[in-house]
């Protein structure tokens, strides 16, 4: 049983929601996602997803967007990024995907990527736009390795799709909470209750909830329905904040502390 | 067997590599582009626009003096640049319109780079009564402000993007944003034969008129058909469109043109079919310029309409299976060919339409190479675009 699957049961057991962070290797620096990941997993993080850095990130918002140009701005690339989880690996089983557009891994070479992902710790992979019917390479390769492929319901999923991607699911599955870029909002549309529900009936696998959720009540309302939140740039936007700070680490797991409060 | 498949494939090319939002719209999408097959009545208000509203046919030109100029070749030239709007694009946009409006979508979004495309969409989105938002690099809005300025006057909003290279890649990625994010009401109208399942295939039956009127027009004046087909290729949508009827006319040699821009060897170019890998941008797989990490890389070309990084997934596709040749032109070369369609034959062509003329040059070389060759080979070249757009920006350079 690879680590998400372990820590959605430990966490079913404890009747326990999945408090998921992410964070864009290398933003401001890989060493201090070493630290980040290092230091959440005592701020009440279940699972990390670390953001490969793209150059043309179509379904991010501009905190995200931001943060992977700082990232290449100092040539983050997937080997790094690898070098990077298998150094975490050593000091921590908390379970980490990747998150990455296709082409970074498209041009690694799938089977190379996902076998070299698995070494080094990986234990799943999102990739935001790739929908299951392209990922007919990925998934096996992914499985036979085992790694989780982590796929995407959206607002505007039909229950036919809904099917398709559960079963191509593994580890959990992502709900998207809006039509949109991820990005802090004010507001989360109420809709994803139902959804979730309905995908719920379709699969077993946990389903966790992303996509505009920054704030502590936010979390709070997301994670009554759904088994897992995720917040990515609100995180992002707190990094930034402390850049240069020498309480960086500190500080944004103080940050982090404070948006699983209602879930810990 | 026609391409490409129920999934959007041609070959390993193409396909639909989008954020799960927009899935179920390209499905719903590509449902309804496909009923318009059997729709008489949709049939009928495409063919009229074309015709009555963009000035379909347009002529298949010989440019005579042109052709002495090159002595072995007789140059005939589809002029795309007589219609409304002043390039092929229209076509397209008035096809996607009428889409977006059986679809029930009352606001459309377009991304431009020569600004030709932007006009096309501001233009159909005016006839139609439809609100129109165009996304376009900054730099792309400073070095075609005459087009800015055009699609303002038609009701247009143009929204600058400033993110990356500020170009067609970056207009493209903030087109993508916004059609995620306001899926419900919004038509995204998609310039070339790019994006994902069904837009390479939609965009080419639009487009494939060009083709289908010169073949005929071809055959109806010369009575057999031409040794080659040429045009330029940045996204491809001309290209594909003078190419498409000849697809099965095994004779028929086609060329398409990529912009080269400093040069090759210097890195700095729009060249992804003549030197690139391939990869994954805006929802499809095809030649692509990227780095050693798979980052994508800002291309460059003179001409904006040609300065893009990737291609659409059919002429890689072409490429693959050799149906077409894929060479390139510099920005140098560019404006040779600028200046002797104007003074040969009274025709300012768009700088993206020079790079096919200027690669008449190197074809009428290398026909003549060829000891073989008895008569003058005949050439159809796609005149996709007229040039004022870029006589303001050309007066420091020639």
């Amino acid at each position: 049983m690879n680590r998400i699957d372990s820590k959605f049961k430990e966490l079913k057991k404890r009747r326990k929601k999945a408090f998921i962070v992410f964070f864009t290797a290398g933003d401001p620096d890989l060493q201090t996602t070493e630290q980040l990941v290092l230091a959440v997993e005592k701020a009440g993080v279940d699972l990390v997803e670390i953001g490969v850095p793209f150059s043309d990130p179509l379904a991010d918002g501009p905190t995200i967007q931001a943060a992977s140009q700082r990232a290449l701005k100092h040539h983050v690339n997937l080997p790094k990024i690898l070098d990077l989880v298998a150094r975490l690996r050593k000091k921590t089983d908390i379970p980490i995907c990747l998150m990455s557009y296709y082409n970074p891994i498209f041009h690694f070479g799938e089977e190379k990527f996902i076998k070299k992902a698995s070494q080094s710790g990986v234990d799943g992979l999102i990739v935001p736009d790739l929908p299951p019917e392209e990922a007919t390479g990925l998934i096996p390769a992914a499985r036979r390795n085992g790694l989780s492929t982590i796929f995407f319901l959206a607002p505007t999923t039909t229950r036919e799709r809904m099917k398709t991607i559960v079963a191509a699911s593994s580890g959990f599955v992502y709900y998207v909470s809006l039509t949109g870029v991820t990005g802090a909002r004010q507001q989360i549309p109420s809709s994803f209750r139902q959804q979730v529900k309905v995908a719920k009936r379709l699969t077993k696998l946990p389903i966790c909830v992303g996509f505009g959720v920054s704030t502590p009540a936010q979390v709070k309302a997301v994670a009554e329905i759904a088994d897992g939140v995720i917040v990515g740039s609100a995180i992002v936007k707190e990094i930034q904040k402390n850049k240069g700070n020498q309480d960086l680490v500190k500080n944004v797991a103080r940050f982090i502390s404070q948006l699983s409060a209602p879930i810990s | 067997m026609s391409f490409p498949d129920q999934h959007g494939h041609f070959g390993e090319f193409g396909g639909r590599y989008v954020p799960e939002t927009l899935m179920a719209l390209l499905d719903e999408l590509d449902k309804v582009f496909r009923s318009l097959k059997y729709d008489k009545a949709f049939k009928k208000e495409f063919a009229f626009l074309l015709r009555e509203y963009a000035g379909r046919p347009t002529n298949l030109y010989l440019a005579k003096r042109l052709s002495s100029h090159f002595k072995r070749l007789n140059v005939y030239l589809k002029r795309e640049d007589l219609l409304h709007t002043g390039a092929h694009k229209i076509n397209n946009t008035l096809g996607q319109i009428l889409v977006a409006k059986k679809m029930g979508k009352t606001r459309v979004i377009a991304e431009t780079g020569a600004g030709q495309h932007g006009v096309a969409t501001a233009t159909a989105c005016a006839l139609m009564g439809l609100k129109c938002e165009v996304y376009m690099g900054a730099e792309d809005v400073e070095r075609q402000a005459l087009n800015v300025f055009r699609m303002k006057l038609l009701g247009a909003k143009v929204i600058p993007v400033t993110s990356g290279s500020q170009t067609l890649k970056d207009a493209m990625n903030e087109a993508i944003r916004d059609w995620v994010t306001n899926v419900d009401n919004t038509f995204y109208v998609i310039g070339s034969v790019a994006g994902p399942h069904p837009y390479p295939l939609m965009v080419r039956e639009f487009q494939s008129v060009i083709g289908r009127e010169a073949r005929q027009q071809y055959l109806a004046k010369e009575k057999k058909l031409p040794d080659y087909l040429l045009a330029c290729v940045g996204g491809g949508s001309n290209a594909m469109g003078l190419f498409h009827a000849f697809f099965n006319d095994k004779t028929v040699k086609m060329i398409g043109v990529e912009a080269a821009g400093k040069g090759i060897a210097t890195g700095v170019h729009a060249a992804p079919l003549s030197v690139g890998t391939v990869g994954v941008l805006h929802g499809s797989k095809s030649g692509l310029l990227q780095t050693k990490d798979g980052q994508i890389k800002i291309a460059h070309s003179i001409a904006a309409g040609l300065d893009y990084p990737g291609v659409g997934p059919e002429h890689a596709y072409y490429k693959k299976i050799g149906r077409a040749q894929y060479v390139s032109v510099t920005d140098q070369e560019a404006l040779q060919g600028l200046k002797l369609l104007s003074q040969t034959e009274g025709i300012i062509p768009a700088l993206e339409t020079s790079h096919a003329i200027a690669y008449l040059e190197k074809l009428a070389r290398n026909i003549k190479r060829k000891a073989s060759v008895a008569s003058a080979a005949s050439v159809i070249v796609c005149l996709s675009g007229r040039g004022d757009k870029d006589v303001g920006g050309l007066k420091d350079l020639i």
